[in-house]
């Protein structure tokens, strides 16, 4: 299977959900997520396996990047919703994937991007008091983290 | 701990009697959980109603580490994610650059790569085995049988890298040292030496009756929902999928092989026993065509120590010891890397702990778990 | 000084102090033979292959600090250790060494020594109950069930003993062997197989060791003990472990009879030679799950020690 013929199928349900293609990934509008998520996995295109789910920090704007992968068609597909830093957030996908799940909460612990709907949005590495995303690109590694019992855990100290 | 009252008042229909769910804190310091993993468990009597895992005792963001080093500097900090499977990680990470760099490594490279790797695997596994009988209660027998052949293993390692644990072995475009001159028929002899010991293995604990009856049809993860919680290596075979990324999307030489993808059929306990006790066996025959095939050539790294990347993304998985490990470089043109990403096995394998052992005692949650097979170091990064 | 007193504070303290010799013997054998199945040496360094190591672990015991935790119920939690250890310790009573070794050769030794080893149970939940720890009460609990159901087959199949022996004095079964030590016989065999299973699990030793299950437990019902306190459980467990051998050897191998060597030899070699079979299972075998422990003993060894006691029984009465 090829990336074309993905993003052919896809074009054919939503016509308008692909904002851009690039070599190795098909970038979608964030309102058409759940639903290509939805087409993607039910589909011919089985995809059944979201292998990974992250971030990226591009300064101006925010980028989640999904790695879905077809047991079937042996392909890796790779997602991106790109999302402006007025509104970081995205629907969840934990109810197409339950491994979705953590990851999920890894790219809402380092990224701070909510997911709506996700049916346990806590921080999972980190602290659950913390209130700083460590993977964006404007976070200053803190010199020194305070313990909790003194006032508020911040990290940036 | 308080024996507080979780629910008050919550009749037993049976007796007639009032019963009280008992919250257990399982870690993060308990001798079944394999590092720093905190379990809180509700308990009805000694079934588990509820599990909730709580990780990140051993967080140390390596992925922002990454965004502040070289591409070279990074290859020591992936041998502490899986620490067990050090050389696997270091593969994996170096691959993942090669791919981005559109590097070509000669035979030799992948040649010794692969040696190298499944004779880590082999360690590796060894240790989940021997570990996995010690949360059975086998006291420590098992495991120092285990630990005494990866032993053997490791003290090659420590020949070809001077490490013991974290090897920081492979190197982009090749590895660090070449295998030493006597490599040849220590690891023939190795071989040889552990075939005969898995029928020990085999004796000792896999028929075992009481081991049969601890594990079997204990935690049972059916294939539809090990793709769905993207469980990966072989816990996903053992539920029955044949999938390893070295057969059917072989990366480095791993096609030039000849070796059998173990699979098993229930998903259950014993299942990932055995499936890990077969891998041994197969990464042996790979070890053993490997080493028979060893083209001539120059295996050390000759590249510059400072490069940059094209501004480029990838996305490369191999196949560790405990599923698919995965790394997802950014690269935005710099000496670094713009992001660096790290999909670890044991991360997306614990998720579905819940599910399994849901319903079990707790007896049998720490035998699922201890099958599961985790390492916190790369679960926490 | 009254000779009734004087015999009484000798026999004590000979007790007392083959139980101490005993069990710190135990401790250092235990160690060594785990050490050589698995491929390493085990302690070496104290004396003689390590043979004072355990004379260096006890004076370290005794002088640890006694830590009790916050939350504890102090009477129970204080009383627990005496409670396992007494009861083994009363236990010698009735065993005998040799022809006229023995504290007292009670007419109903048999059941002297099931009654009162079975009060330990009490100790080890007390200790689980008054630990105020999670792990400490599961394993209080399971030991509790545990041992109260593998009492059973126990008994029964020491029974079978008394039915073939016609007594309960300990001495007067081993009088009765005299023609034959009772294992030799299928019936008593089989009894001594049940009986074997069943005291491995009445000491808590693998595959049975349920309530201290390490790896899940942490330790148990004495997780929240420390110093003498914790040194007085090992104690008892390996007290424990050299009672019910002693007991197989007795009412099974035909206690202290046996040729050329003097009959406490016989004995110490009879019961230290169930106790190494015991320590070979302990590590080697993983363990059982609860549930599955409790069903073998209500479901295959309590019957079978009835069909054996019905069948031998009807033999018997027929002869």
């Amino acid at each position: 299977m090829e990336l074309s013929q993905v993003v052919q199928t896809i074009r054919e349900k939503f016509p308008e959900a692909i904002t851009e293609e690039r070599p190795a990934a098909i970038v979608i509008k964030k309102e058409a997520l759940l639903a290509v998520a939805q087409f993607l996995k039910s589909g011919e295109l089985a995809f059944d396996n979201l292998h990974c789910v992250t971030g990226v920090d591009w300064k101006d704007k925010m980028e989640v990047v999904y790695h879905l992968y077809s047991f079937k068609n042996r392909f890796m597909l790779t997602l991106k919703v790109f999302l402006s830093l007025e509104d970081l957030s995205v629907e969840s996908l934990c109810g197409l994937w339950k491994s979705a799940n953590w990851l999920e909460r890894e790219t809402y612990d380092f990224f701070g991007i909510k997911f709506l709907n996700h049916p346990d949005p806590r921080r999972i590495l980190n602290p659950d008091e913390w209130t700083d995303w460590p993977l964006r690109k404007n976070f200053d590694r803190p010199d020194f983290v305070r313990l909790p019992q003194s006032e508020g855990l911040k990290g940036g100290g | 701990m308080n024996n507080e009252v979780v629910k008050q008042n919550n009749p037993d229909p049976a007796a007639g009697l009032p019963s009280e769910e008992l919250i257990v804190n399982m870690g993060p310091q308990h001798p079944s959980t394999h590092g720093v993993l905190y379990l809180e468990l509700r308990l009805n009597g000694e079934i588990v109603v509820d599990c909730r895992p709580h990780i990140g005792y051993l967080h140390r963001s390596c992925e922002k580490i990454a965004e502040n080093r070289t591409y070279i500097q990074f290859i020591p900090f992936t041998d502490r994610l899986d620490y067990l499977a050090s050389m696997n990680n270091n593969l994996g990470y170096v691959l993942a650059v090669e791919k981005l760099l559109n590097l070509q490594v000669n035979d030799r490279v992948s040649y010794v790569r692969t040696i190298i790797a499944e004779l880590n695997r082999i360690a590796s596994h060894l240790v989940s085995l021997g570990t996995f009988a010690q949360d059975l209660g086998a006291y420590a027998t098992p495991m120092f049988y285990c630990f005494r052949d990866r032993e053997t293993i490791i003290q090659l390692f420590d020949e070809l890298c001077g490490g013991r644990l974290t090897f920081n072995y492979m190197r982009i475009g090749g590895v660090q040292s070449e295998l030493p001159p006597h490599a040849d028929k220590y690891i023939k002899d190795f071989i040889k030496y552990e075939r005969k010991k898995l029928k020990e293995y085999n004796e000792l604990l896999t028929y075992n009756a009481i081991f049969l009856a601890r594990t079997k049809k204990i935690g049972i993860l059916k294939p539809e929902v090990a793709i769905n919680y993207s469980v990966t290596g072989p816990n996903l075979r053992a539920s029955g999928v044949k999938w390893d990324i070295r057969k059917d999307e072989p990366y480095m030489l791993y096609n030039r092989f000849k070796f059998d993808v173990p699979v098993g059929k229930q998903g259950d306990s014993w299942d990932r026993f055995k499936v890990k006790l077969d891998e041994i066996g197969e990464s042996l025959k790979i070890v053993e065509q490997a080493i028979g095939g060893l083209p001539p050539g120059n295996a050390v790294a000759k590249i510059n120590k400072v490069f940059k990347a094209p501004p480029s993304e990838t996305y490369l998985r191999t196949e560790n010891p405990r599923g698919e490990l995965g790394f997802y470089l950014v690269s935005d043109g710099g000496l670094k890397p713009y992001r660096n990403k790290i999909r670890s096995p044991s991360f997306c394998n614990l998720a579905v702990l819940p599910e399994l052992i849901h319903g079990l005692n707790v007896s049998d949650a720490v035998c699922v778990l201890g099958s599961i097979d985790i390492v916190m170091g790369e679960i926490d990064r | 000084m009254n000779p009734i007193v004087l015999e009484m504070a000798v026999k004590g303290t000979s007790v007392l102090g083959f139980i101490s010799v005993s069990a710190m013997f135990l401790i250092w054998w235990e160690r060594k033979v785990s050490a050589h199945i698995q491929n390493r040496m085990g302690p070496t360094t104290v004396g003689w292959h390590g043979a004072l190591q355990s004379i260096a672990d006890s004076i370290k015991l005794l002088l640890k600090e006694n830590i009790v935790p916050s939350g504890v119920d102090k009477l129970v939690w204080w009383l627990a250790p005496f409670f396992v250890v007494v009861p083994s310790v009363a236990a010698f009573v009735a065993i005998p060494f040799g022809e006229n070794l023995i504290v007292r050769d009670l007419n109903v030794g048999v059941l002297y020594i099931s009654s009162v080893t079975a009060v330990c149970v009490l100790g080890i939940f007390m200790a689980g109950w008054g630990s105020n720890n999670k792990y400490s009460l599961l394993g209080g609990m399971r030991s509790a069930a545990q041992i109260i159901s593998y009492e059973v087959p126990l008994l029964l199949s020491i029974t079978l003993v008394v039915m073939e022996a016609g007594t309960l004095s300990m001495q007067e079964i081993v009088a009765a062997q005299h023609n034959g030590w009772f294992i030799f016989k299928p019936h008593l065999a089989l009894a001594c197989i049940v009986y074997l299973i069943s005291s491995t699990a009445e000491v808590n030793r693998v595959p049975f060791d349920i309530p201290e299950a390490e790896s899940e437990l942490g330790a148990g019902y004495h997780t929240e003990y420390t110093g003498m306190k914790f040194a007085m459980f090992f104690v008892a467990e390996y007290t424990n472990l050299v009672i019910v051998s002693a007991v197989a050897a007795t009412i099974f191998f035909g206690g202290w009879s046996g040729p050329w060597l003097p009959p406490v030899v016989w004995f110490l070699l009879k019961t230290y030679g169930l106790v190494f079979l015991s320590m070979w299972v302990r590590w080697t075998l993983p363990r059982v799950r609860m549930d599955q422990m409790m069903s073998f003993a209500w479901k295959f060894l309590t019957p079978l020690s009835l069909v054996n006691i019905l069948v031998s029984g009807w033999f018997m009465v027929a002869r």
